[in-house]
């Protein structure tokens, strides 16, 4: 943790004259400063270069300057590309400012290229006008062929539209460090700081924090310390001095609600969110999952709190992965698993084994581009008709979807809930986008969220397996180890309040109808849906899932330009909130931005008979917001 | 069911009031719906006998099971029970077991759910020595399906599916669970009432995963699959009882044996060819190494007899033990975990 190292007045003393360093190098030129509202920039570089650390720092650092920060990492897929190639590109972009930054950015200001193949594949997403920074040591004749270049960019014209600002940043870096003698290697590893530092300085942004950093992560390795902080004080202080840029951008701070904040990614959060759930349950958290791109982080996460009692169990299948978890709901604890799309479809039949037994489970898909192997680390929403339908027989279930990275520990939170209240499997959806994207996260206090040990309830009746609960619908959860209840449940047919195995027909109809009717009683027990924008008119823009920032930035922007548009986005999909009908029937129109071809909209269509338009994005990346502004656009001008 | 005061094994020690219980406590209401004349009765009432025999009370006994004939067994015990779905069970009793160290957990599986659908939650099962014990009734065909080939049906048979005789191999269940390093190895036979008991109490005692293979013949759809064990004229050339630290020895007569030619088993006959009693084979299922454990599971039919008996029983630390050590010094070194300080870690900010 980054405040600790205060305390140390040793490091304190040293970092002192780390800073003062910083202050009296070189000569002060007059500084002239561009406030903005928010920026957008991209780290690009080598998968071996460093790129998600050097963005990670930066993204703190803006962090504690009072800003809201938006990240997105974009990892190669292969594990080790060649060095210089295409497919080995690695980025980072983050996006900052006030509070109305609501997504990472749809195009960076300013890119940040360590090398060919990085300026190849990212300069389709900068803003024409905007900044490339570039290692031109790296743009070698061999690293130029690699990435496809005939002629260096960065002295030809083709980058004409755009500001080039070409820095030896392998050669500086090197005569940086080299007072530390550390073995070549190494050295050139700290390049990476080297633009950090430049670009720290292009946004006025402390170094302090930066340092600190550096001091806790290696204090046992001083040479490592000592170079990485030469390498970012290079990077800063040449900008500054070589007056690379003729303005510094200052950038606009967030007004939040007060609080104590960290970054969270999405599956940080739904790993948190599984955790505080089991806490405040009372009970033991088993986690059983199959590695999966891109849902193991969730695993790795949960590995790491042991002290939790969180007993996390890495199958050796998908299947087992999720029959292991109702094993341990069967047990009284909190079983859940978690995977992407091909794992979800091999789970089918154990979800529908969960809704016959009536055990809870929360099992999180973190989608990603299908069908089948697909684009494993692109994004896509796609798996909502899956998780709705995907089972044989009438198997309904609850199905949550997180809308933000934050928001996934909120609706892991939420998923328990409803497992254990209502006896049920939920599924959350998150993606591949929400998994790695990291925002702010105001820090709950453990007595903010439910008590989730109420719901016990003392058994009013005899007890019967399938004895129901007269407001929940949900069975008895007695757990094995309790005398005198003693009973058996499996996945065939059970007859009404004993949970005998029966195969009469009346039964069965029965009994399809109770486990409808419960999950559809749900929509009383969930909050009621909240519209943002214009709470009636022209058009109501509905969405699920990680387009939330997109489609609210852009519904802003409509409404400030004085249009009756309406943002709703569901967090429940099934069962909705009970207020959906109301609210649609309250615009003219209904526009569903989705990352697939159409699934929320024909469900929309399906209980609702309204004539809703889809806008359709399968490319593997999230919406823009300029996307979504020119559906809503299309829509507005059909209308007059 | 009477309480009395008993000094019986439990985690709470010499002082807690056990129910002394009785095979009659282990019954449930269910109807058992096997085929009249199915080995199925015979390894219940087995199980039934032997559970009482534990001192383990009955609320802390789990019945897991997959799907297939073998499968309906928890219904019929007046224990927790989870009927799972087809070839599932070890990962559902996985999940038990973990969440739940304390309860003694049991897997029915048959020859379709455990070595067809199931193999792999099988073998990962095994290998990971979950303290379960793994009964699986092998009787060679799909029952409830009504008559197909199993993974152990013999090559050439002919059934529904293979009316001119199976194409495949059979699986050795006894070579896959010693490859895949289970630490108890079995297998008994349905028929043989007495030594189902005594296997079935030796693994329910052994601490890891306890498989046993329990041979039995399917009366509508396999009838002769037992023949040469039910024929007793004949039995004894058939099939060979182990008993550990003896000379593995069969025949009528009990004449004949198998002795180790370098790496090779053959069957010899006592007094014949110089052949003396002590330089047959002698059963070792204690050690370490399943090399003659496999020697003895592989020996081919009909050239040599079946083995019955208890082919590995090994101690080592069980998964479940080996999860709460790392939870319980994770608490040592971490303290007890603490929410906010959970929530809070990282890089913090405050916002006024």
């Amino acid at each position: 943790m980054r405040k600790s190292t205060f305390h140390k007045a040793h490091l304190m003393r040293y970092l002192y004259s780390m800073t003062l360093h910083v202050g009296t190098n070189g000569l002060k030129t007059e500084k002239a400063f561009v406030q903005v509202r928010s920026a957008t920039v991209r780290f690009a570089g080598d998968s071996g270069d460093g790129m998600q650390l050097a963005g990670t720092q930066f993204a703190d650092i803006a962090s504690l300057t009072g800003t809201v920060v938006r990240t997105l990492p974009d990892f190669p897929s292969e594990v080790r590309a060649p060095t210089g190639s295409l497919g080995g590109v690695s980025g980072f972009q983050i996006s900052f400012g006030d509070q109305d930054v609501r997504t990472p950015g749809d195009t960076p200001f300013v890119l940040i290229a360590m090398n060919p193949a990085a300026l190849k594949v990212n300069l389709p997403d900068l803003q024409p006008g905007g900044i490339i920074i570039a290692d031109e040591d790296e743009f070698t004749p061999d690293n130029l062929a690699k990435a496809g270049y005939s002629s260096n960019p960065l002295s030809g014209s083709e980058l004409s539209a755009f500001r080039v600002i070409p820095v030896a940043m392998t050669r500086l870096n090197e005569e940086a460090v080299s007072p530390h003698q550390l073995p070549p290697r190494e050295a050139v590893r700290c390049r990476n700081f080297f633009a950090l530092g430049l670009t720290l300085w292009l946004y006025d942004q402390p170094l302090q924090p930066m340092l600190e950093w550096l001091m806790e992560k290696f204090r046992t390795k001083p040479a490592l310390m000592a170079a990485n902080g030469a390498s970012v004080r290079a990077g800063h202080n040449f900008a500054d001095t070589a007056e690379l840029f003729r303005v510094q951008h200052t950038v606009a701070r967030a007004r939040l609600p007060r609080g104590r904040y960290r970054r969270v990614t999405g599956n940080e959060a739904a790993a948190l969110g599984l955790i505080a759930a089991a806490r405040r349950a009372g009970r033991t958290l088993v986690y059983a999952s199959y590695p999966i791109t891109p849902a193991s982080e969730i695993l790795h996460e949960l590995s790491k709190h042991k002290e939790y009692d969180v007993r996390t169990l890495q199958t050796e299948d998908e299947i087992a992965a999720c029959v292991a978890a109702i094993g341990a709901s069967f047990t009284g604890a909190i079983g859940a698993t978690g995977t992407s799309g091909p794992g979800l479809s091999l789970k089918a039949e154990a979800l529908g084994l969960a809704v016959m037994t009536e055990l809870p489970l929360v099992c999180i898909d973190v989608q990603r581009a299908g069908p089948s192997t697909g684009m494993p680390t692109k994004t896509e929403q796609a798996d909502l008709h899956m998780a709705m339908y995907g089972r044989h027989g009438e198997s309904p279930l609850v199905v949550l979807a997180a809308a933000t990275p934050a928001d996934c520990f909120s609706m892991a939170f939420e998923a328990v809930r409803l497992a254990i209240t209502y006896m049920t499997p939920v599924i959350m959806l998150s993606d591949s986008f929400l998994s790695s994207s990291a925002e702010p996260w105001r820090v709950v206090a453990p007595d903010e969220l439910p008590d989730l040990r109420s719901i016990e309830r003392p058994a009013r009746q005899e007890f019967a397996p399938y004895r129901r609960d007269p407001v929940t619908l949900a069975r008895p959860w007695v757990v094995p180890g309790t005398p005198g209840r003693e009973h058996r449940i499996g996945g065939l047919e059970k007859a009404d309040v004993t949970g005998s195995v029966s195969y009469d027909g009346d039964n069965h109809q029965r009994m399809v109808e109770l486990r409808a009717q419960k999950i559809e009683g749900i929509s009383r027990d969930i909050p009621a849906a909240q519209v943002e924008g214009a709470s009636e008119g022209d058009l109501l823009v509905i969405g699920w899932g990680s387009t939330y920032g997109a489609i609210a930035a852009a519904v802003d922007e409509t409404v400030r330009a004085g249009r009756h548009v309406g943002h709703l986005h569901l967090r429940y999909l099934n069962p909705f909130p009970a207020n959906v009908g109301s609210i649609l029937s309250k615009y003219a129109r209904v526009l569903v931005p989705e990352n697939n071809r159409g699934q929320l909209r024909s469900m929309l269509r399906d209980r609702f008979l309204v004539d809703a338009v889809g806008l359709s994005k399968v490319e593997g990346r999230p919406f823009r917001i300029r996307e979504i502004e020119e559906g809503i656009e299309t829509m507005l001008g059909e209308q007059t | 069911m009477k309480v009395v005061q008993s000094g019986s094994c439990t985690e709470d020690g010499p002082e807690t009031i056990l129910p002394v219980l009785t095979k009659q406590d282990f019954k449930s209401t269910q109807e058992v719906k096997w085929c009249p004349g199915c080995g199925g009765f015979g390894i219940l009432s087995e199980v039934q006998s032997v559970l009482p025999r534990l001192g383990i009370p009955r609320e802390k006994i789990v019945f897991v099971s997959g799907i297939g004939c073998s499968s309906r067994f928890p219904y019929y015990l007046d224990t927790y029970g989870f009927h799972g779905i087809h070839g599932r069970a070890p990962a559902i009793a996985m999940g038990v077991k973990c969440a739940r160290p304390d309860l003694s957990v049991w897997v029915v599986t048959g020859d379709g759910d455990g070595l067809s659908i199931g193999t792999n939650h099988l073998i990962h099962c095994m290998r990971r020595n979950l303290d379960l014990n793994i009964l699986l009734f092998n009787n060679q065909i799909y029952g409830l399906t009504k008559g197909q080939y199993s993974p152990t049906s013999e090559f050439g048979k002919k059934t529904k599916s293979s009316p001119l005789g199976s194409i495949e191999q059979p699986i050795n269940p006894i070579v896959i669970a010693l490859a895949a390093n289970a630490t108890f190895v079995a297998r008994t036979v349905a028929a043989d009432l007495k030594h189902l008991r005594m296997v079935l109490e030796a693994g329910a005692r052994h601490k890891g995963t306890s498989f046993i293979e329990i041979r039995q013949d399917c009366r509508v759809f396999n009838d002769d699959a037992l023949e040469s064990f039910s024929d007793k004229s004949i039995r004894k050339e058939h099939w060979v009882y182990l008993e550990e630290g003896k000379p593995i020895r069969f025949g009528k007569d009990e004449n004949k044996g198998i002795l180790m030619r370098g790496m090779q088993p053959e069957v010899v006959i006592v007094g014949e060819k110089g052949v003396r009693a002590e330089d047959l084979l002698i059963h070792d299922g204690r050690d370490d190494s399943i090399a003659q454990a496999l020697c003895v599971a592989g020996l081919p039919r009909p050239a040599f007899p079946t083995a019955l008996g208890i082919f590995r029983q090994v101690e080592k630390p069980t998964y479940e033990d080996l999860l709460m050590g790392q939870i319980d010094s994770a608490i040592t070194r971490n303290g007890p975990g603490d929410l906010p300080k959970l929530l809070n870690e990282g890089t913090t900010w405050t916002v006024d």
